[in-house]
């Protein structure tokens, strides 16, 4: 019965000092939306990174460090350190062990979009998230050597439909001086956005990636050595070499083997990385800068308690007079401390549900900003463990804080007289 | 009317209904150590009776509230209140028989301001089972009869304190001290903000009901125009 009374007492007295008391709630709902938006953002982006390839075994590239060649042939960051010869490939496509090859080619640009040049053997087994493949929103994948694929976001950004023509640059950059004006592609598909860095790139065939570098062998068009289309289409198209290939291996277990050996290749230096084990390397060096950044929210929830209860040690100066009167209806000082810890924890308990309704409304208006600018698919769920844990952590710290007016209360009214007989 | 600064003879009574309300003997009291003790004259009050308490300001009046209240305890002596020593209580068993046996009216602001008035008068129930059990019918009727005969029109009932006048907020403060029917009323000068046609209607009130509900009045005042209305008189002086 005495816990009700606290309770309804506490209630009453929050909602008669609301207008003070509003403000450090919304000091407090804003910080814990913010470390609780930075665990969620956390979560989320790594889940977006780790989504971003799956089924592939193994990544093959020149001989690099396994971050660098992961960065570039899957997250388009950053430039290869060297090509594999075509050669080279075709010898790994005559391995048993091998399911399937998807080779990449990368070097141009679409106005800042990397170009990737492949073959029909990736919208067959490239896989994201949960083994999703990549669809196509409209058209069909490229038949043709002049026919290119444009991942969603490059098509929205640019407004760009079926049949439009595009033109590719030479190098990276969002502005290149050096375009292959001559040799027009054709748009035959737009991808479905798939949240990954799928969506950023453009797709052509490896035969079209070497019909527009005829002539181009120097690094710039050598007049009268480039090519119309039609002449293009008469020479032989195979390339001379690739950046890197995705690899399926049939048997699982096989896959160490299979990267020892290219590893150890005696055709040229090359490096076969496990994407996932590169994906959790790369998150690492990730997760020291939010794990900072998760540790600064803290501090900032910690300082809006303390804010709190500044305000609450403030307020006691005014119910005084309150205090009185209940210690002389027979109120012990422990209902009295209760009731101050109890005021606190509601506060904390409110601005806790006021912090997940507004980081809920947060994440749904920003997610489409986010999938836009970073990439980064960021979808609404329902929260795990730890983020219950961090919102139960803010009223117990609230109720741990909340003690300092409530002790000083508790041993003010200890030596209270009745009424005004407060002898300090 | 008998002045009660001396001792009166009275029979030990330990029985549930205890005949005696207050009963002082020895009693002192000091804030500390530099400063002298309080001494009080040994007194009786008898249950229903009324104590009107005067003396200059430093007197102690308010000092043997906080006595009797169980909100301070004697230095040396006795304080009996309905057969129980309170020095023999603990701190929660003194702000338990408070919440049970006794009444407060202060000075002035003595309601809680983010209650209504209603629920201001029904707090000592909300505190204590005993006076719950003693406010009939229920202690929601109980406070609105207590509330209507003290006069307090209805439509201030469900709305928070702070609209009332001072003589209403004192009526107010009354009915509170009065529910649940306890033993004892403790009043420190509950008149002294009210103009004298709000000061004797309010006395008027206060004892009408008090002794409807049998209980004993306490009443601290400067104004010794409104002692003829006690039964006994205690006069305290500043210590020399």
């Amino acid at each position: 019965m005495t816990i009700r009374l606290a309770f309804s007492l506490a209630m009453a007295s929050l909602w008669y000092r609301r207008r003070v008391l509003a403000l450090v709630t919304l000091t407090l709902t804003l910080s814990i939306t913010l470390l609780l938006g930075v665990q969620y953002l956390r979560t989320e982006v790594k889940q977006s990174f780790t989504n971003t390839i799956s089924g592939t075994d193994l990544i093959v590239g020149a001989r690099s460090g396994q971050l660098n060649l992961l960065l570039y042939t899957i997250f388009h960051i950053g430039d290869a350190t060297n090509n594999i010869r075509w050669s080279t490939y075709q010898q790994l496509r005559e391995d048993q062990r091998i399911g399937w090859l998807v080779p990449i080619s990368l070097g141009d640009s679409y106005r800042g979009h990397r170009v990737v040049g492949t073959n029909e053997q990736f919208p067959e087994h490239f896989r994201y998230g949960r083994d999703q493949q990549p669809e196509l929103a409209e058209g069909e994948w490229f038949g043709d050597i002049f026919e290119v694929v444009l991942g969603a976001q490059v098509a929205r950004k640019h407004g760009h439909q079926l049949g439009d023509d595009i033109i590719l640059s030479h190098g990276g950059g969002k502005t290149s001086f050096s375009n292959h004006k001559d040799t027009p592609f054709t748009a035959t598909g737009i991808l479905a956005p798939t949240g990954t860095p799928v969506d950023q790139a453009v797709y052509v065939s490896l035969e079209g990636l070497e019909a527009i570098h005829i002539g181009w062998e120097s690094g710039v068009a050598i007049p009268g050595r480039t090519v119309t289309p039609e002449q293009a289409r008469e020479r032989n198209l195979t390339p001379d070499a690739i950046t890197a290939a995705l690899v399926g291996i049939d048997r699982k277990v096989l896959t160490f083997q299979v990267q020892r050996q290219i590893n150890e290749s005696q055709l040229e230096p090359l490096s076969a990385i496990l994407p996932g084990v590169a994906l959790s390397e790369l998150w690492r060096i990730m997760g020291q800068f939010e794990k900072a950044l998760l540790g600064i929210t803290g501090f900032v929830v910690v300082t809006s308690l303390i804010g709190l209860v500044a305000v609450l040690l403030t307020l006691q100066v005014q119910r005084r007079q309150e205090i009185a009167i209940l210690r002389a209806t027979g109120a012990s000082p422990m209902l009295i401390a209760a009731l101050h810890v109890i005021e606190c924890v509601i506060l904390a308990v409110a601005a806790c549900g006021l912090a997940v309704l507004a980081g809920a409304a947060g994440i749904a208006g920003l997610s489409p900003w986010l999938l836009e600018t970073w990439g980064i698919q960021v979808g609404l769920r329902p929260l795990n463990t730890t983020e219950w844990l961090i919102i139960a952590c803010v009223p117990l710290a609230s109720l741990i804080v909340g003690l300092i007016p409530a002790l000083q209360a508790w041993r003010g009214s200890r030596k209270q007289g009745l009424g005004h007989v407060v002898p300090e | 009317m008998p002045d009660m600064t001396s001792k009166t003879d009275w029979p030990e009574d330990h029985s549930p209904t205890p005949r005696q309300a207050l009963h002082l003997s020895n009693l002192s009291f000091r804030w500390d150590q530099t400063q002298p003790p309080i001494s009080y004259p040994d007194m009786t009050l008898n249950s229903g009776e009324h104590l009107f308490l005067r003396g200059p300001s430093g007197s102690g009046k308010s000092t043997l509230l906080s006595l009797l209240g169980g909100l301070i305890v004697p230095a040396t002596g006795e304080l009996t209140l309905l057969g129980t020593e309170l020095s023999r209580l603990t701190n929660g068993q003194r702000d338990r028989f408070r919440a049970d046996h006794m009444g407060v009216i202060f000075q002035q602001f003595n309601l809680v301001p983010y209650l209504t008035t209603l629920d201001n008068v029904m707090l000592p129930c909300r505190l204590s089972r005993k006076r719950r059990s003693r406010a009939l019918p229920t202690p929601r009727e109980e406070a609105e009869s207590l509330l209507t005969a003290l006069g307090i029109p209805q439509s201030h009932w469900h709305r928070r304190v702070t609209g009332l006048s001072v003589g209403q907020q004192q009526r107010v403060a009354a009915a509170r001290a009065l529910t649940g029917a306890p033993e004892l009323i403790l009043a420190d000068e509950p008149t002294s903000a009210l103009d004298s046609y709000n000061r004797d209607r309010f006395i008027e009130l206060l004892l009408g009901l008090a002794a409807e509900k049998r209980s004993s009045v306490v009443f601290v005042s400067h104004d010794q125009s409104l002692a003829e209305r006690f039964d006994h008189q205690l006069a305290l002086e500043v210590a020399p």
